[in-house]
C-alpha cells in the first residue's frame, strides 16, 4: 500500500489543472475569470505545500533523522516556487499577461521536475518510513481539503 | 540511505550540459552549408562517401550531441540516479563527438584512412565512457517509471550496438578489416541508430514530458508499456533476417517498425491536441512537425522494398531528409527551447538567491518570438529539402542556405539565453 504517494500525487494533478485553467485565462486575457481560477491556483498550492512542510516533512525527518537532505531540498524548491506564484499575483494585479506568461512558464518546469522527483523518490521513501500511520494520511488529507 | 540522498544533490552545473547544446548548432550549420557542393552525390543515394559524410555530421555532430548533454541533464531526475564521474564524462563525450564527427566526414570523404582511424578513436573515446556512466546510473534506477525506464534501457542497447557496428563499419572502411558482411552490418547500423537509438530515446523522453511541458493526459498505460518493446522486436527481427538471409522475417520487421513511427506519431498528436495548457508555443510547433514526420515516414519502411531499383536511392534519402530534420533536428530544437532558459533561471537563481521578479523569468531569457521565427525558418528548409532527392542537384542550394540560417538563429537565441545569465552575474562552472 502506498498510501501517501496515490494522496499527493493526485493533488499534483488537481494542482496542475488549476494551473492550466488560471493560464488559459490569463492568455485570453479574460481578467475576470483570471482573478478567481488564479486564486483557486494558488490557495491549492499553498494547501500542498502547507501539508507537506508541517505534516509530512517534520514526520519523515523525525523517523529517518535526516533534515538536511531531501527534505532539505523540497523546502528550498518550495520557497523558489512560493516567489514565482507571488510573481503571478503581481502580474494579475498589473493585467501583465506577458509577466504572467512568463513567470507561469518558468514555474510549471519547475513545479514539474519537483513532483517528478517527490513522486518517484520521496512519497515512496515516505510510505516505506511511515507505513501504517494512518493518522497521517488523514492529517494530511484534512489540510489539503481545508477552506 | 545515502545512495538516496545522492539523487537530490544539485544539478551538474549550467557550462556541462551547455557545451553540448552551444556545439550542436554549429555542426547543423556546417552540415548545411557542406551539403551545397556536394548534392550532385548525396541527392542521388544514400551510400555515396557525401551521404555518410553528411549523415554522421547531422547524427554525432548535432543529435549525439544534444541527447548526449540532455541526458547527463536528466537522467538524475528522470530516473532517479545520479550519473558517476559526470564532469569526465561530458568533457570526453563533447570533445570526443565533435572531433569524431569533424574527423569521420572528412575521412570518409576524402577516403582517407589515416583520418578515420583517428575518427574511430575519438568516436570510441565519447561514446564508450558516456554509455558506461548512463549504464551504471540506468541499472541502479529502482524509483523510477518503468514506462519511461524500458525505451531508455532499450535505447541504451540500440546506441551500444549503433556504436559497435560504426566502429567496425568505419574499421572495414580504412581497410582495417574483413568486409565479409558489410551490406548487412550496414543496414543494421542505420536501423539500430535511428530507431534503437533516436526513436527510442525520444519516445522514453516523450513519456514524461509531452504531459509535463502541455499538461496532457498521460500517454495510454496499454500502449506504453508496449510500444519501445514493438520497435526492439522489430530490430531484432531484422537484425535475424539480415544473417539468416530470411527475407519474410525482415518484411515483419519493417512492417512493425512502419507501425511504431506512425503509432508513436498519432498518440503523441493525439495527446497534444487534448491539452489542457491552451498555449502554442515554439516547444509544441517543433513536436508537431516532428511527429507529423513520422506519421508520414511511416510507409516508406514498407514501400521501400517494392520500389524499382532506380527509385530506391531517392526514396531512402528523402526518407533519411524526413526522418533526420524534419523529426529528429525538430524535436531536438523544441527540447532545447524548454531546457536551456529553464536551467538558466534555475541556476541563477540558485547561485544568487534572487527573489523571482529581480531576475528575468524563461521568456525573457528565450523571447518565445525569436524561437518561432526560427520555427518558420526550419519549417521551409525542410519542406523546401524533402522533395530535393527527385529534382536537379541545384534545386536544392536555396533550402540548404536556409537550413544554415535557421541553425545560426537557434545558436544565436541560445547564445542570447547565456550572455543574459552571465549578465545577472550567473556562473558557468
Amino acid at each position: 500500500m502506498t498510501p501517501i504517494t496515490r494522496l499527493l500525487s493526485n493533488d499534483h494533478d488537481h494542482c496542475d489543472q488549476l494551473f492550466a485553467a488560471a493560464e488559459n485565462a490569463v492568455q485570453a486575457r479574460d481578467w475576470a475569470h483570471a482573478e478567481a481560477a488564479f486564486a483557486a491556483f494558488s490557495q491549492a498550492l499553498a494547501r500542498h505545500f502547507a501539508a507537506e512542510e508541517e505534516t509530512l516533512f517534520p514526520a519523515f525527518e523525525a523517523r529517518s533523522g535526516m533534515s538536511g537532505g531531501p527534505t532539505f531540498v523540497m523546502r528550498s524548491e518550495h520557497l523558489q516556487m512560493r516567489e514565482l506564484v507571488a510573481q503571478m499575483a503581481a502580474a494579475v494585479e498589473r493585467r501583465d499577461d506577458a509577466g504572467f506568461l512568463g513567470a507561469s512558464e518558468t514555474l510549471l518546469m519547475l513545479m514539474r521536475q519537483h513532483n517528478l522527483k517527490e513522486e518517484q523518490i520521496l512519497y515512496p521513501m515516505t510510505d516505506r518510513i511511515l507505513a501504517g500511520e494512518a493518522d497521517l494520511v488523514e492529517a494530511l488529507r484534512e489540510t489539503l481539503q481545508a477552506d | 540511505m545515502s545512495q538516496t540522498g545522492l539523487s537530490y544533490e544539485q544539478a551538474p552545473p549550467y557550462g556541462l550540459p551547455l557545451r553540448f547544446f552551444l556545439t550542436a548548432p554549429l555542426f547543423l550549420m556546417l552540415a548545411a552549408v557542406a551539403a551545397i557542393p556536394t548534392a550532385a552525390d548525396w541527392t542521388a543515394d544514400p551510400h555515396t562517401l557525401a551521404a555518410v559524410a553528411l549523415t554522421h555530421l547531422l547524427t554525432l555532430g548535432v543529435l549525439g550531441m544534444v541527447m548526449q548533454g540532455a541526458l547527463l541533464q536528466m537522467l538524475p531526475v528522470v530516473v532517479g540516479t545520479p550519473v558517476p564521474a559526470s564532469h569526465w564524462v561530458a568533457r570526453l563525450g563533447h570533445l570526443g563527438l565533435a572531433a569524431g564527427a569533424l574527423l569521420l566526414a572528412t575521412g570518409l570523404y576524402r577516403g582517407s584512412p589515416l583520418l578515420l582511424n583517428i575518427a574511430m578513436l575519438a568516436l570510441a573515446a565519447g561514446w564508450l565512457p558516456f554509455l558506461a556512466a548512463a549504464a551504471v546510473s540506468l541499472a541502479r534506477a529502482r524509483t523510477a517509471s518503468p514506462l519511461t525506464l524500458i525505451p531508455m534501457r532499450l535505447a541504451w542497447l540500440g546506441a551500444l550496438l549503433t556504436v559497435a557496428l560504426g566502429l567496425w563499419l568505419a574499421g572495414v572502411l580504412a581497410g582495417d578489416l574483413d568486409p565479409n558482411g558489410i551490406e548487412q552490418g550496414l543496414g543494421l547500423h542505420v536501423a539500430w541508430g535511428l530507431t534503437g537509438w533516436v526513436l527510442l530515446l525520444v519516445m522514453g523522453v516523450a513519456y514524461q514530458v509531452v504531459p509535463m511541458l502541455q499538461i496532457t493526459p498521460p500517454y495510454p498505460a496499454g500502449y506504453a508499456r508496449w510500444a519501445a518493446w514493438v520497435v526492439f522486436a522489430a530490430l531484432a527481427l531484422l537484425s535475424l533476417a539480415s544473417f539468416a538471409g530470411m527475407s519474410s522475417l525482415a518484411e515483419a520487421g519493417y512492417g512493425l517498425l512502419g507501425a511504431s513511427l506512425a503509432g508513436f506519431g498519432l498518440v503523441t498528436l493525439d495527446l497534444q491536441r487534448r491539452r489542457r495548457r491552451r498555449l502554442t508555443d515554439a516547444t509544441l510547433l517543433f513536436w508537431r512537425l516532428g511527429m507529423l514526420s513520422l506519421v508520414i515516414l511511416a510507409p516508406l519502411p514498407w514501400l521501400y522494398p517494392r520500389l524499382p531499383a532506380e527509385l530506391q536511392g531517392a526514396a531512402a534519402v528523402m526518407g533519411g531528409l524526413i526522418f533526420l530534420l524534419g523529426f529528429a533536428v525538430s524535436v531536438v530544437s523544441g527540447m532545447l527551447y524548454k531546457i536551456v532558459p529553464f536551467l538558466a533561471w534555475f541556476h541563477l537563481q540558485t547561485q544568487t538567491g534572487a527573489r523571482a521578479g529581480s531576475i528575468p523569468n524563461m521568456k525573457e531569457f528565450l523571447p518565445d518570438s525569436e524561437a518561432r521565427r526560427h520555427w518558420w525558418l526550419h519549417l521551409v528548409a525542410v519542406l523546401w529539402l524533402v522533395p530535393a532527392p527527385w529534382l536537379p542537384p541545384a534545386y536544392a542550394a536555396p533550402g540548404l542556405l536556409l537550413l544554415a540560417l535557421a541553425a545560426y538563429m537557434l545558436w544565436h537565441n541560445l547564445l542570447g539565453c547565456v550572455r543574459l545569465f552571465r549578465r545577472y552575474g550567473g556562473r558557468l562552472h
